[in-house]
């Protein structure tokens, strides 16, 4: 069973591993710049792409303004399509509810739909814990679950893998799942799509009982929607004769008109497709087609905390495309197990702090893993500034105090003294160059600069004095 | 025309050479600069490590010390940045006001004096890295390549990766000591692969950090600011 992010450390001590990890560089490397070109190709064949990104960024701050008429306007119709619908204020609440709607089916097995929001609230070891085996059917997430690992990408979660990891997993795992691995398997994309089809047909015909999430749930129609590459999903949404499906709430879009922006924006930011091979859409029940009986699981796990923070919820945008993560450069280096949550990257270590607050280790120090260089604003389709709330997120960290911030904070201070009276910072400077010689070349403390980089050589003099010297008397500093 | 120089604080303390260099490159072009010597630091340390309360009296006095100039130019692309997107959400009008005449050496150069060529020398192969605040939240665009090409003698190599970030971030610097450090390294690496002698940026910031990484692994070539390239002439040439 895949494992979990609790008790993680901190990020740039996760990090420090991945960084030193040569295989897994190379593999990030390969798959973030590739994915990259692509959907910069792809991004780049809308002329009206500034515009679809600012009506995306509009439908969803509208929704976000009124998410209890349309949650209330969604509940309604669901109910009226022959659903049931379940609201669960946090992760355990989410989990009993699925739990005892699975037990009352006398099932002991699921198959899963890649869903995010199931991830979120560890629902595959909760009902593990019941008994119930919970089958993940999209490839990369069988991939991650075969190997015992955990997700490192929201799209592509087994990014962290190249092929003959793969080969090794199937090999060694899958006869224990289910169905075996061929003999001989080889590491060829094609050949490792076909184990991992025939292992999972089996799934699909045995399985009574269907877990997903969704992309989109829309408010007039109580109908949900999936985009996927596989057609896996729509296995699992089709054949089971119970459907649950486990969708946050910031999920909900008030019509169908409003997902015609998002399946032009979602595909092309994700997967770099112009559109994704699979949508499916469900809206309760029908008769002779499909499950018999739907329940819709209304999650919140402290969504609407992050809603109340008039910064932070822009994060609730968030249509999970990944690209973000594809242009990071903290990403690339680091990997996406050292953000330690199911939202890695620069996504992450802005959700994942709002969703789970900032008194632990790991999410006091999500907001730190970034040179705030802006390649992700620039690319997330719902224009969410993602640096505006690190930033904002920094401030709460440095306001609880904690480790490293109490010095930090007096540091600062003292620094802002210093800057508040320009000539204490002159004569600072002055010090600092006459001495210049006299300097060790590793400073005390300054250890996390000077490992692996030389410290700047000191000026004879600073900029102040050279002014003073050769222009004062010509301008004399006055004001114009 | 007069204008201030907003040298900022690791010009000042760190790299005076860049402030000089500015100061006669615009004096060669016809530009009377004035140097507020009551200016420090702009607050963005401060800011970005999510120290608001620190930032304030920073953005105050320097919204005070500038107030009444037309013009404000800086030779440093991420100062710039937070002057322009930042002043105006923490301070009051004066610091708004502030953050509508400040401008970034390159933009000056091209946008307000409207020349490319400065009559500059300098005959070296130059690759140039983008800072990813001049990049991004300014949007300098080919303006500091523009200035480069004009360069009589200078060689302009296209450097592989140009727009992603080299890992300096402030803080970020010594937070996340390992991996600034790699995007350090792969920046220094695809800047060897030019064969160029000199790197070049518009921010001393990343420079030192670029620099660092450049002089620790001794590779073949420096860092140098676009101000430090674009004063030297025939005359005075820079060596």
């Amino acid at each position: 069973m895949s494992g979990t992010f609790v008790g993680m450390p901190s990020f740039p001590r996760a990090a420090k591993e991945a960084v030193h990890n040569k295989t897994l560089r190379d593999n990030l490397r390969h798959a973030t710049h590739t994915i990259r070109d692509k959907r910069a190709k792809a991004v780049a064949e809308l002329a009206d792409w500034a515009e679809l990104r600012e009506a995306g960024k509009q439908i969803k701050d509208h929704t976000l303004r009124h998410l209890d008429r349309y949650l209330v306007q969604l509940e309604t119709r669901v109910t009226e399509a022959g659903g049931t619908v379940h609201w669960a204020a946090d992760a355990d609440e989410a989990n009993r509810i699925v739990a005892d709607l699975v037990k009352a089916t006398g099932e002991s097995e699921v198959v899963k739909v890649k869903s995010m929001a199931t991830q979120e609230i560890g629902l595959n070891e909760a009902l593990e814990a019941e008994g119930i085996a919970a089958y993940e059917t999209d490839l990369a997430e069988l991939i991650v679950q075969l190997g015992d690992d955990r997700p490192s990408h929201i799209l592509v979660p087994a990014i962290h893998r190249n092929r003959g990891e793969i080969r090794d997993i199937f090999r060694e795992k899958m006869a224990s799942w289910g169905r075996a691995a061929p003999h001989g398997l080889s590491d060829t994309p094609a050949d490792l799509a076909e184990a991992a089809r025939l292992h999972l047909r089996e799934k699909f015909l045995r399985a009574k009982v269907g877990i997903s999430g969704a992309n989109f749930m829309v408010a007039e129609t109580g109908t949900l929607v999936v985009f996927e590459s596989e057609g896996n999903g729509r296995m699992c949404l089709t054949l089971p004769e119970t459907l649950i499906s486990v969708v946050g709430i910031e999920k909900v879009v008030p019509t169908w008109r409003d997902l015609e922006v998002f399946l032009q924006t979602l595909p092309r930011s994700s997967t770099a497709e112009r559109m994704n091979p699979y949508t499916s859409t469900w809206t309760g029940t029908t008769d002779g087609d499909g499950p018999r009986t739907f329940h819709l699981v209304l999650l919140d796990n402290g969504r609407t905390d992050t809603l109340a923070d008039e910064v932070g919820r822009q994060a609730l945008r968030c249509i999970r495309c990944s690209a973000c993560l594809n242009v990071c450069p903290v990403y690339e280096r680091a990997g996406g197990h050292a953000y330690g949550s199911v939202y890695p990257g620069p996504i992450g270590a802005i959700l994942s702090p709002q969703l789970r607050g900032t008194q632990s280790e790991i999410d006091a120090s999500l907001p730190y893993a970034s040179s705030l260089c802006g390649a992700c604003y620039e690319v997330c389709p719902v224009a969410i500034d993602i640096p505006e709330v690190l930033v904002h997120l920094r401030e709460r960290v440095a306001d609880q105090g904690g480790k490293g911030h109490r010095l930090e904070k007096a540091a600062m201070k003292a620094a802002g003294w210093v800057l508040d009276h320009p000539g204490v910072l002159g004569t600072g400077e002055r010090v600092a160059s006459r001495t210049r010689k006299l300097h060790p070349s590793k400073l005390p403390g300054a250890g996390a600069w000077t490992r692996s980089r030389e410290l700047p050589e000191m000026p004879a003099e600073p900029f102040r004095d050279w002014w003073k010297k050769n222009r004062k008397p010509k301008t004399d500093g006055k004001k114009p | 025309m007069r204008v201030a120089l907003f040298v900022t604080c690791v010009n000042d303390a760190v790299y005076p050479s860049t402030g000089i260099a500015t100061v006669r490159l615009l004096e060669r072009l016809g530009v009377e600069v004035d140097f507020p010597e009551a200016q420090t630091c702009c607050g963005q340390p401060q800011f970005n490590t999510g120290y608001r309360a620190q930032t304030e009296p920073l953005v105050r006095r320097t919204a005070a010390v500038f107030e009444g100039y037309e013009y404000v130019v800086t030779p440093s692309g991420s100062c710039a940045a937070m002057v322009r997107q930042h002043y105006p959400k923490i301070g009051d009008a004066s610091a708004a006001s502030l953050a509508s005449r400040t401008y970034e050496l390159t933009e000056f150069l091209v946008d307000v004096l409207q020349v490319t060529d400065v009559g500059a020398y300098f005959p070296h192969t130059v690759t140039y890295h983008p800072s990813c605040h001049g990049l991004r939240m300014l949007g300098l665009g080919d303006r500091p390549r523009r200035l480069l090409e004009a360069v009589d003698g200078l060689e302009l190599r296209e450097l592989p990766g140009a727009d992603e970030c080299c890992g300096f971030g402030g803080t970020f610097a010594l937070k996340n000591s390992d991996v600034s450090t790699a995007m350090g390294q792969d920046k220094v690496n695809n800047a060897v692969s030019t064969g160029a002698d000199v790197l070049c940026g518009a921010d001393n910031s990343c420079l030192m950090h670029i620099g660092g990484v450049l002089r620790r692994e001794e590779a073949p070539l420096r860092a140098l600011h676009l101000a430090d390239i674009l004063a030297s002439t025939r005359e005075e040439p820079l060596v």
